[in-house]
């Protein structure tokens, strides 16, 4: 693999912009596929071309059909996971999410909690939640939780995930609380989309610290990654 | 927080820049039960240090003698493990799968 290989690649998980890199195996040739160039010492037929680009989209990697000894690897975002409330239960789940695969962002204003000291290596936005979501931008690869137990801080991120494309989005709440900020949420015209929200939030494990009840946020997360939620 | 597989990368990059010889290896095709996916990689330095896994963990160390030569040699290689059989000296595969890898220089 070339420096400039290398780079590429690292450059375009960063950025969460999918490319393939299809691999001549008999001598290591190799050229870069995003959806608008190529790049690279391997030249590719027209039909390689097309299905190399198709793994852009299905994150699929695998040797390419009908060529001999071409294979594809496709580098597609990481799932992401969005915190709302650098809470206790946020310093359990940041670390185990990074651990399975997640790129972790824990969002809270309030500096007190979103401190360095209480999330080591995570990174921290100290923005409101809106402004935090609207720069980062909310993909389908993007998940996202509502911690705070403070409506000023998760009611603005829930009102911009909803309508968004995001595979989960849970919120941490008692029944009660829950029915409160559902009434909120139909108040701001979302009415019709409060059936995403996964509350309460987790698999029911029955665990009751905040490192358990981030298993259980996790597990759930997961789960609806794979099996949209069904189990 | 970033995630497992961006930090390899990022490792690959750290070694390269501080002059050490690296080799990048990809499981390219599988049968049967083989335990990581097509596209699974491994990133080995010159020191055998290795980040990522192309298995359980049942042929990393033949991959990761396989990367030392590659990064001698500068040629890539095309490895092919088996079920394991009954000599337990053998490499391969205890799950009875079966496992092409790919391992390149990286330059």
């Amino acid at each position: 693999m070339k420096r400039e290989a290398l780079a590429r690649i690292a450059d375009a998980q960063k950025r969460r912009q999918p490319l393939v890199v299809v691999t001549r195996l008999a001598d290591g040739a190799q050229c870069l596929v995003d959806a608008a160039t190529v790049d690279g010492d391997l030249s590719l037929a027209a039909g390689q071309l097309a299905e190399a680009r198709g793994f852009l989209a299905s994150g699929r990697s695998a040797a390419l059909a009908g060529a001999d000894g071409l294979f594809a690897r496709a580098y597609v975002p990481a799932p992401r996971l969005l915190v709302i409330g650098a809470v206790h239960i946020a310093q359990a789940l940041a670390p185990m999410a990074a651990a399975a695969g997640f790129d972790v962002i824990v969002i809270d204003p309030r500096g007190a909690f979103a401190s360095p000291q209480r999330f080591p290596g995570v990174q921290l936005s100290d923005e409101w939640p809106d402004e935090a979501l609207e720069r980062l931008g909310l993909d389908e690869a993007t998940a996202l939780v509502a911690l705070s137990h403070d409506p000023k801080l998760d009611d603005p991120a829930l009102e911009l995930a909803l309508p968004g494309k995001l595979f989960y989005i849970g919120a941490l709440g008692s029944r009660r609380t829950h029915e409160k900020r559902l009434e909120r949420l139909r108040a701001a015209g979302l009415g019709e989309l409060t059936g995403r929200i996964h509350s309460p939030i987790g698999l029911d494990l029955g665990g009751r610290s905040p490192a358990e009840i981030a298993v259980s946020i996790l597990a759930e997360i997961i789960q609806v990654r794979y099996r949209g939620g069904r189990a | 927080m970033q995630s497992d597989n961006d930090l390899l990368f990022e490792t690959l990059q750290q070694w390269r820049s501080a002059g050490k010889s690296a080799a990048l290896a990809t499981v390219v095709s599988t049968w049967g039960s083989s335990p990581r996916p097509e596209g699974s990689h491994l990133a080995v330095d010159e020191a055998g240090h290795f980040v990522g896994s192309v298995s359980g963990g049942c042929i990393e160390g033949a991959v990761i003698d396989a990367a030392r030569e590659v990064m001698a040699s500068g040629r890539p290689q095309l490895l092919e493990f088996g079920i394991s059989d009954e000599q337990a000296w053998q490499v391969g595969l205890a799950c009875g799968g079966r496992v092409r890898v790919f391992v390149e220089p990286v330059e």
